[in-house]
């Protein structure tokens, strides 16, 4: 045990700071290169169309237009757009990089335009004419799934994606001998990840090196470079993929998209650096949505509140074109939809239908918010239908603190958790039973107040490499490398690609405790497919989880090499040594000592006669998890309802969270807070709106109602600490904790306030339209 | 389309240039001064990244043009820092975590910088209601919130 301060676990100020308060920091269309031109993307109108013809020359012809690329002059000249994910029996559609032949969203890329500035290359869109003849589209994945449906691949014999059942032949008769039976109809509505950086990409051809270099706004370099290297058919060692700095992403950017390859490839065409910025219109079209699910759901319990059975069947809205991981969504909707209760039965299906829409992907929660509804709305139900509270519903059925790991019926090994803990320090906070009584008290002078719970878990770190498929091109593995520089200098090369969670200042936190440098020593970099030797990128609530495990196995090796050639120069076993303030010392006698730079020193002047040993001071890990993890906690949203208007106002908000032991609480608590207005968004405001013909509705942010400011509660954090056995650190992982307890929380308080009305359900977003509406329908229309 | 003569203080610094009528100020900072500082978030005007200030007013670059600005002064977050000391915005942000991915940052000091100008003393609503014109998808708000407050106390004091 070191005698000197820790810094893990404090919550220090980060690192990252001053290049972006300054205005400093690179991001991708912050780049200029010499010679550089500027793509442009004519996109599709309508959702389902064939291309009759398409009429480039004006467009050509317009002084400063270098080159047009339409889908023919580029059919068979790179790969296609790959799907990562298998789901048995997909049916997967050719993903060109430019419309061939017909186009199947609204925004589909149609024609290329390179220009030699961003102004020219955007006026030449308007001088191209494409002919098309409008085709009916499928905007409703269960009407896409029908018979006598439009189809959205002319090839296929329907629109379904993938049909995976998982059947529990002790489904009917569970159901059958239930004393409650409760049936639900959810819509999950797409969201735009929206992140506040469009998607950009600059790409350079080194036609003398024959090496590309792709700077993109992405989450996952290493993967990025693999795929690339594919599609363009070059040798990977020959392709660098560098993220910048990248503005949020939130799941938008783990991905691969056709610019990607489009920008590239261009750039080898022409010889000319290349760079594609997005518009706020493009990318509300044409980057990926979240969520896009219908639930139907049915639950069974015993009079005394015990659930019996779970059967779910998932509408998955796929889009026209399956993106990197779009099966895997709902498929962890399936997986976790029980929850936090120990239910024996579950009977799952997940039918993944094409739309004429952009893909579905994995936004912030990718699936688990969707799941954590489910099981929070059954709970809510179950107690509604028993007359019981939900919180006894949910303490009858909470896997309890010693049933860990815990197997669900779905497979799944919960790592550990203690539901009560969480829950009752939740509703201790909100003081549930005085807001219960104020909450009648309040019903009789016709006011409305709602308390919302949801207790969640949810599945990330993701995660052990036999959970991808090869066509991901990587395991779920993590690595880092310590190198320590002749001057003592500590450099971390992390293959995770943070863009907001700060591992710069969390890492260095942790090779301060462990090797005893100072913090102003330490450099941690990330981005580069160029310096980091491998990687596998941020998402899924893995960075320091899976990036800071990898961080100390790799400080692990760096200290036993340090502890031996301490050990030899100050003749004591390397396992009574340890470091701090800028030593190796000894532990029963700390007054004996030498200097960590002396121990360098060592590496690689190398005189000091330290016998097997080669020169140098660095080390590599490769962190393969043996399970996922998972985190859980309990949200409480208070809100007030206005019967006149269906206004919706928080009273409090209040989020106690179990991530697991915690490095840095600042920015556990900035990830938290960041989740919890996503979710709140999806509660109240977000949704992405296609009318009948396909049409995208919300193609703007006057349309699409991201939270500003003023939207947002005031949020009270606590957390509990279950550490999980899982990783050394006992990490859980905290990226996307916030957004799966608050949409179901907040849906609850709003329900909950309503439920003297009568009112069962109101579709998200619970806009104030909506409620009044409900209110109404729910009084006779006696408004 | 025939290009204009425009003259710029730009933090301080003189600028002349000559641009098209149509180049939005943003581009003109970002392209043309190469002060990427100031971002673009949208073409609709609404999330606030490219705010500025200019002539002593908070305004969104993107939809000002260049030309409307000729013989104005501008600052941007590049011109807060003096003699290499942070403004107390910026450190109000740093100390109390107010940004995670950084891109909305610059916009939101900026219109930060108007509203502590107008409002020295404000309440946690003026500040939210102060900032309605800038987008975070980072951070939920609440620690911007705390950064606002942190320069406000400093800056009165």
């Amino acid at each position: 045990m070191s005698i000197f301060p820790k810094l893990v676990g404090a919550r220090i100020k980060r690192r990252e700071d001053p290049r972006l308060i300054t205005g400093q920091a690179t991001y991708t269309d912050d780049l200029q290169l010499p010679g550089m031109l500027y793509l442009s993307i004519l996109r599709s109108i309508y959702a389902h169309a064939k291309i009759n013809s398409i009429d480039v020359l004006k467009a050509k012809q317009l002084a400063g237009v270098v080159a047009v690329f339409t889908g023919e002059d580029l059919k068979g000249k790179t790969g296609s757009i790959p799907c990562g994910a298998e789901a048995p029996g997909m049916k997967l559609p050719h993903h060109p990089l430019l419309a061939e032949g017909a186009v199947r969203y609204v925004g589909e890329p149609v024609v290329a335009v390179v220009a030699t500035s961003r102004y020219i290359a955007r006026d030449a869109l308007d001088l191209i004419e494409v002919d098309y003849d409008p085709l009916d589209p499928v905007v409703d994945p269960e009407q896409g799934a029908e018979a006598g449906s439009p189809i959205v691949h002319e090839g296929f014999a329907d629109n379904i994606f993938f049909r995976i059942p998982m059947a529990n032949p002790a489904i009917d008769q569970t159901l059958k001998e239930a004393d409650v039976v409760v049936k639900l109809r959810i819509v999950q509505q797409r969201l735009c990840p929206m992140a506040m950086e469009p998607r950009a990409v600059v790409a350079q051809w080194d036609r003398g090196s024959k090496q590309l270099t792709m700077w993109t706004s992405t989450q996952i370099p290493h993967l990025v470079r693999s795929q690339l290297a594919e599609a363009l058919h070059l040798p990977e060692n020959r392709v660098r993929v560098i993220a910048p700095e990248v503005g949020g992403s939130f799941g938008a950017k783990l991905n691969f998209y056709r610019e990607e390859v489009l920008a590239p490839y261009i750039a080898m065409q022409l010889g000319k650096p290349i760079k594609w910025t997005q518009t706020r219109r493009e990318d509300l079209a044409a980057t990926i949505h979240g969520r896009g699910q219908v639930n139907y759901v049915e639950a069974s319990a015993k009079k005394d509140g015990t659930i019996t059975a779970i059967k779910v069947k998932i509408f998955a809205d796929i889009g026209a074109y399956p993106q990197l991981y779009t099966p895997l969504i709902p498929a962890f909707t399936a997986l976790m939809s029980s929850g936090c209760y120990k239910v024996p039965v579950m009977d799952l299906e997940q039918i993944g239908v094409f739309t004429n829409k952009i893909a579905t992907d994995a936004y912030r929660g990718a699936g688990r918010p969707e799941a954590a509804f489910i099981a929070e709305r059954i709970v809510e139900e179950v107690a509604t239908a028993l007359h019981m509270d939900s919180t006894e519903v949910r303490r009858k059925n909470f896997i309890p603190k010693d049933g860990f790991p815990y197997f669900t019926p779905t497979g799944l090994a919960y790592d550990s958790g203690d539901y009560d803990a969480a829950f009752s320090k939740a509703l201790q906070i909100a003081d549930y039973d005085t807001l219960r009584k104020e909450q009648a008290a309040l019903r009789k002078q016709g006011k409305y107040l709602g308390i919302g719970i949801a207790s969640y878990v949810e599945i990330c770190g993701l995660g052990p490499s036999v959970l991808f498929s090869p066509k991901f091109k990587s395991g779920g593995w993590e690595s880092c490398t310590v190198r320590v520089d002749p001057s003592g200098n500590i450099t971390v090369l992390t293959g995770i690609s943070p863009h907001g969670q700060g591992q710069e200042t969390s890492f260095a936190q942790m090779v301060v405790d462990e090797l005893g440098v100072e913090i102003d020593n330490v450099m941690v970099l990330h981005g580069d497919t160029g310096i980091i030797q491998a990687g596998v990128g941020t998402f899924g609530s893995r960075g320091m989880a899976l990036g800071g495990t990898s961080l100390l196995m790799a400080l692990e090796k760096v200290k036993a090499k340090a502890r031996t050639i301490a050990s030899h120069m100050m003749e004591a076993p390397p396992e009574n040594l340890d470091f701090g303030d800028g030593k190796v010392y000894l532990k029963s006698d700390p007054s004996k000592f030498i200097l960590f730079q002396q121990v360098v020193d060592a590496a690689y002047n190398f005189k000091a006669g330290v016998p097997n040993i080669e020169p140098g001071l660095d080390a590599t890990s490769f962190y393969e998890p043996a399970n996922c993890l998972f985190p859980f906690g309990t949200h409480i949203a208070v809100v007030e309802v206005d019967a006149e208007t269906g206004a919706i106002q928080f009273r409090r908000y209040i989020a106690v969270d179990d991530c697991g032991n915690i490095v840095n609480p600042m920015l556990l608590e900035g990830q938290i807070h960041g989740g919890i207005a996503q979710g709140l968004a999806q509660a109240l405001y977000e949704e992405v709106v296609y009318d009948e013909n396909g049409q995208l509705l919300s193609g703007s942010l006057m349309d699409y109602a991201v939270p500003k400011a003023a939207m947002m509660p005031w949020l009270e954090l606590d957390n509990t600490v279950t550490p999980t056995p899982v990783n050394p650190l006992g990490v859980k992982g905290v990226g996307e904790a916030g957004t799966i307890g608050s949409t179901s929380a907040i849906f609850n308080a709003v329900l909950d306030a309503l439920a003297p009305l009568g009112i069962k359900h109101i579709d998200m977003p619970l806009r104030p339209e909506k409620v009044w509406r409900a209110i109404q329908d729910a009084k006779g229309g006696q408004g | 389309m025939p290009k204009t003569t425009i003259t710029l203080t730009v933090n301080g610094q003189k600028y002349t240039n000559e641009v098209e009528p149509r180049l939005l100020l943003v581009h003109y900072l970002r392209d043309v001064l190469t002060l990427t500082g100031t971002h673009v978030g949208c073409e609709t005007s609404l999330c606030g990244a490219c705010t500025v200030v200019l002539n002593g007013q908070a305004v969104k670059s993107c939809t000002i043009l260049a030309v409307q600005a000729d013989g104005g002064e501008v600052l941007t977050v590049e011109g807060l820092e003096k003699d290499g000391k942070l403004h107390p915005l910026q450190d109000g942000f740093w100390e109390e975590h107010g940004l995670q991915c950084g891109y909305c940052t610059p916009g939101m000091i900026m219109a930060s910088y108007q509203l502590l100008q107008r409002t020295p003393n404000p309440t946690d609503e003026q500040i939210r209601h102060g900032l309605e014109g800038n987008l975070c998808r980072c951070t939920g708000y609440q620690h911007i919130v705390k950064a606002v407050q942190h320069a406000a106390e400093r800056m009165r004091s």
